[in-house]
């Protein structure tokens, strides 16, 4: 009979470390913020926290100083050759959309999102720090033109953006790792950055 | 995990497919659309290579852009006129890049070159005189029997065939 128990302790004890195994592929490391702390941050504190998704490789990916986009979570530059082209997507013939539709592809593990494409090259961050992206950001010669407000809205708004929440699988059928903020934490960090004057901390 | 999440939804979806249109139902509306060209039309030029949108065996035209078929889902191609290489010419009338191909004698295996022809048709809509640059920048299928260098001959010679040079002027004497 103890035999039969520790048989049936072990048996349990490996479905529970195969679960746990299992379910911690799909989660991220978020860190353990209330979203009511969120409202009580800082300015200082709600940058610190916007800045931690946006100089996630996911973002800088697709902000390279070198017209070459990046891949993965170590930014190796883009196979095949893909350069950011004339208008941002690529090139004539073969562009960002001969692989990347407007949503991800659970089958090829190709990821894809409403206009795919590399940010412009004045908008680089890639080598930059959280603050000279940040300066970048609210630059109107190097943004696009865009307003306070209208970063903002991007920021929070946009489903190129927002997609970093719903990465999709990998081409191994791995989910891709999540920022380091859970999306509802980061909006309402981005949004109180900006309500309080968006103030780029010093260095 | 993700799979089972991500509920299967059924679709009828009517597209034109080398000129001819078809109503299909589809058990899944994110079926590639290569599966449905091949397992249910039966066009078996388009090929499977690594199924990741990477190799370029299963490139097709949508509405005239060169597409990576393993990794477009079919409910994309709704209404859209969808061109694979059985539709680019035809045996009595090839394609200039199908006629050049057969002039070049481009293929050893065979297996890619359909998705690098389909590549090459739809470079030359955008770029009827293609560069070497242009060639490496939008031609990058893969061949593992590496006919690289025959297929650069072949698709400047499409481009004679479909853009042929102006004849010099002639002197007055």
């Amino acid at each position: 009979m103890k035999l039969k128990h520790r048989i049936v302790f072990a048996v349990f004890l490996l479905i529970g470390l195969l679960l746990a195994a299992t379910s911690g592929t799909t989660t991220s490391n978020y860190v353990a913020v209330s979203s009511n702390e969120v409202s009580m941050f800082t300015s200082d504190e709600a940058f610190d926290k916007m800045m931690e998704v946006l100089t996630h490789e996911r973002c800088v990916n697709c902000h390279p100083n070198d017209n070459v986009p990046k891949q993965g979570a170590d930014g190796h530059p883009y196979y095949f050759g893909i350069e950011r082209g004339t208008d941002d997507v690529g090139f004539e013939a073969t562009n960002c959309t001969t692989c990347h539709q407007s949503e991800n592809n659970k089958y090829s593990g190709v990821p894809g999102a409403p206009e795919w494409a590399l940010a412009p090259a004045s908008m680089y961050w890639e080598g930059l720090d959280k603050f000279e992206i940040a300066e970048s950001m609210m630059d109107p010669e190097r943004n696009g033109g865009r307003t306070p407000d209208e970063t903002m809205h991007h920021l929070t708004e946009h489903e190129l953006v927002l997609w970093a929440w719903e990465p999709g699988v990998d081409a191994n059928g791995v989910p891709r790792e999540l920022p380091p903020v859970s999306k509802e934490n980061y909006i309402k960090a981005v949004k109180k950055w900006f309500e309080e004057g968006h103030v780029i901390p010093s260095k | 995990m993700l799979f089972r999440q991500n509920k299967i939804k059924q679709m009828n979806i009517t597209l034109q497919v080398n000129g001819t249109s078809h109503t299909l139902a589809i058990a899944d509306e994110n079926t590639p659309l290569l599966w449905v060209v091949r397992d249910i039309l039966d066009l078996k030029g388009t090929k499977f290579g690594c199924g990741k949108a990477a190799c370029g065996a299963c490139t097709l035209h949508v509405d005239g852009e060169a597409v990576r078929s393993c990794s477009y889902a079919v409910k994309f191609a709704e209404g859209k006129e969808i061109i694979t290489i059985e539709g680019l010419g035809t045996k009595e009338n090839p394609h200039p890049v199908q006629q050049a191909w057969i002039e070049e004698v481009v293929p050893q295996c065979g297996y890619c070159q359909p998705g690098f022809m389909m590549a090459t048709a739809a470079l030359l809509n955008k770029v009827p005189k293609p560069t070497d640059q242009d060639i490496d920048d939008n031609i990058i299928n893969v061949c593992r029997c590496a006919t690289y260098y025959r297929m650069r001959k072949a698709i400047h010679r499409a481009a004679e065939l479909t853009v042929p040079d102006e004849a010099p002027e002639t002197q007055n004497s």
